[in-house]
């Protein structure tokens, strides 16, 4: 079968490529810099002999500490929590009541949003950016994380919205008609018949809000002042600010302790993730 | 039906209201420097000298802070389109080449063609890719396929400023692809961050590298749906397997690259985080870059150069975009 260890033989160079960078990294953020940067060999970032020179063992936590405690790393993730939790909630909160009604309404405004969505898919969050700037600057909200997490709940929700209402569609009308013939309001009707059925959709448009506020670069570092930081921003700052040897550990270790979350993610919710990759394909 | 306001005002405010806001800003600039007199005494005798009053100039910023009219100036500049400076050096320049160097002087076009370059290279690269690690892993054994799915999610689920920075740390001259590519080239002042030639190359491999997954997830999906007996009448009809790829899977899978190819274009042409990472703004910049530098510059963002890039990029957006637009726009009208 000279095919199947061909095949075999790709994937495995491919699983090469896809997980090693990040199991290299991990591995190195345990040592010292002159061990993962080695001018010698750089078979030194995996034996370690600076470290053991340098802490007396071949595993070493400077960085950590120094990312964590020094650089105050963990108010970061303590913003980038607060950030997440929040977007998360309110986009999932507003998308299910707009997608729901999108998806009753018999109006033929699917194509607008559609079309919205596209556009912001495709729109570089950093020309929105621009624009709030100013605006946030003379109101004086510039800095403070309630005014990035409306702008980062706004920027979401033309793919949430598109991506509950394309699950609402296939929750049957008579569902809900039914228990409004009962003597149920839009409102209660939504509430007792739909939420409970709605989850599996939620989830996954969750999960992808979650990957937007974790990931986001763009309006995290331009609208938030500097003890506001959250994670990825602040590992930037890392690299500007701090070029001086040994810093750069900091930023290595604040990095796969941002990765490490994410890495959580996938295992747990692996089949959630590929199927919201993979719905918007099946629906065209 | 009230439930869609929340929704529909969070977006006119935050999506609808800056892009309008971004319009009327690219119509001003910054307020010129305010020169006064000022007598410094020194040692040597005193000279009168002119500096920036800073009192009258943060005056001024509260008086207008959206800076002094320009009208379409700010488009028309050096840093932006650049009308003077293309007719300039199309009539001094003797051939295309050094025409397109000239071009490549011009920070605007500079990026545009750095993002294009990036959208069209990465795409197709990433189509290609992904269909044969979804055709290789479909034919390997079914434990595999597990650890194989989950490994591959990682360059595309964690985030690309970390992803970027990894591969940063590993092709520094000192970190272990650097190092090992000095080695191979037997060149030790081999560095990928010195040339531009080598910084684009690299940022097309970590785009290449981030965005194969979410191919290959789409097209190993697809594959499972591929319809069994057609795929067996053309095995019993003799087709081989490189045939039977290339006349039933391939056709069969066709929408979904299209889908790909759609939502591939429209994540590259807004390249931003990798440039960053790869701290690869002065050899590669694009249209996003370009207005993220406008806004961190000096003490003061550069409001109107930046909103004038922004449009121009949102322009490019739809332009781009357009020929899909008009297909839903034809198959909705169709439909209803």
């Amino acid at each position: 079968m000279p095919l199947v260890a061909l095949s075999t033989g790709f994937v495995l160079l491919w699983l090469f490529l896809a997980a090693f960078p990040f199991i290299w990294t991990a591995w190195g953020s345990f040592k010292v810099e002159a061990d993962f940067f080695s001018r010698t060999d750089w078979m030194n970032a995996f034996t370690g002999p600076a470290t053991e020179a340098q802490t007396g063992s071949s595993f070493t936590g400077s960085g950590y500490h120094g990312a964590w405690i020094e650089q105050e790393f963990w108010r970061a993730v303590l913003n980038t929590s607060i950030v997440v939790f929040c977007v998360v909630t309110i986009s999932l909160t507003f998308g299910t009541l707009g997608g729901y009604a999108l998806a009753r309404s018999g109006f033929k405004y699917t194509f607008w949003i559609l079309i919205a969505a596209l556009i912001f898919r495709a729109m570089p969050h950093v020309t929105l950016v621009s624009g709030y700037l100013l605006p946030f600057f003379e109101m004086n909200i510039w800095g403070y994380l309630p005014t990035t997490i409306i702008v980062l709940v706004a920027i979401n929700q033309p793919f949430t919205l598109w991506m509950l209402h394309s699950f609402f569609m296939t929750i049957p009308k008579d569902l809900d008609e039914s228990a409004m013939v009962d003597g149920c309001t839009r409102f209660q009707a939504f509430r007792l018949a739909v939420i409970p059925v709605m989850w599996p959709g939620v989830v996954t448009t969750g999960l992808f809000s979650f990957l937007l506020a974790y990931n986001d670069f763009t309006v995290t570092s331009m609208l938030l002042s500097q003890e506001n930081q959250t994670m990825i921003p602040k590992i930037n700052s890392f690299l500007g600010s701090t070029q001086q040897e040994g810093k750069v550990m900091y930023a290595v270790a604040a990095a796969v302790s941002a990765m490490a979350p994410l890495f959580v993610l996938v295992m747990v919710f692996q089949r959630q993730i590929v199927s919201g990759l993979t719905a918007g394909a099946v629906k065209g | 039906m009230a439930f869609i306001w929340p929704s529909l005002l969070a977006m006119i405010l935050f999506i609808a209201v800056p892009i309008v806001s971004v319009a009327y800003q690219s119509l001003f600039v910054e307020h010129q420097q305010i020169m006064t007199q000022v007598e410094s005494c020194g040692p040597f005798g005193c000279k009168s000298e002119a500096r920036v009053d800073a009192a009258a100039m943060a005056e001024l910023r509260t008086e207008e802070p959206m800076g002094r009219y320009n009208g379409l100036g700010t488009y028309t500049n050096a840093s932006h389109l650049a009308f003077g400076e293309l007719r300039a050096a199309w009539a001094a320049s003797e051939g295309f080449g050094d025409f397109f160097d000239k071009v490549m002087n011009l920070p605007f076009y500079k990026a545009l063609i750095f993002t294009l370059c990036y959208t069209f290279i990465v795409t197709p690269l990433v189509i290609v890719l992904g269909f044969c690690i979804a055709v290789a892993v479909n034919a390997v054994s079914a434990r595999l396929k597990g650890p194989v799915i989950f490994f591959s999610l990682l360059p595309m689920i964690v985030t690309p400023l970390i992803g970027a920075l990894v591969l940063f740390w590993m092709i520094d001259s000192r970190g272990i692809i650097g190092a090992t590519l000095q080695v191979l080239f037997n060149d030790p002042q081999l560095s990928l961050k010195a040339s531009p030639t080598l910084t684009w190359v690299t940022l097309f491999v970590y785009g290449v590298w981030h965005s194969a997954p979410f191919a290959f997830v789409v097209f190993y999906a697809g594959l499972q749906t591929v319809p069994q007996d057609t795929l067996e009448s053309a095995m019993v009809d003799g087709a081989s397997r490189w045939e039977r790829i290339k006349y039933v899977t391939i056709p069969y899978l066709m929408p979904l690259a299209t889908f790909i190819a759609l939502m591939q274009l429209m994540d590259n042409f807004r390249v931003f985080e990798p440039v960053i990472g790869f701290s690869a703004e002065a050899s590669a910049s694009s249209l996003s870059t370009l207005i993220y530098s406008d806004l961190r510059s000096g003490d003061f963002p550069l409001f109107g150069s930046a909103a004038a890039t922004s449009l121009l990029t949102i322009f490019g957006v739809v332009i781009l975009l357009s020929p899909v637009l008009i297909r839903t726009w034809r198959e909705f009208k169709h439909k209803g």
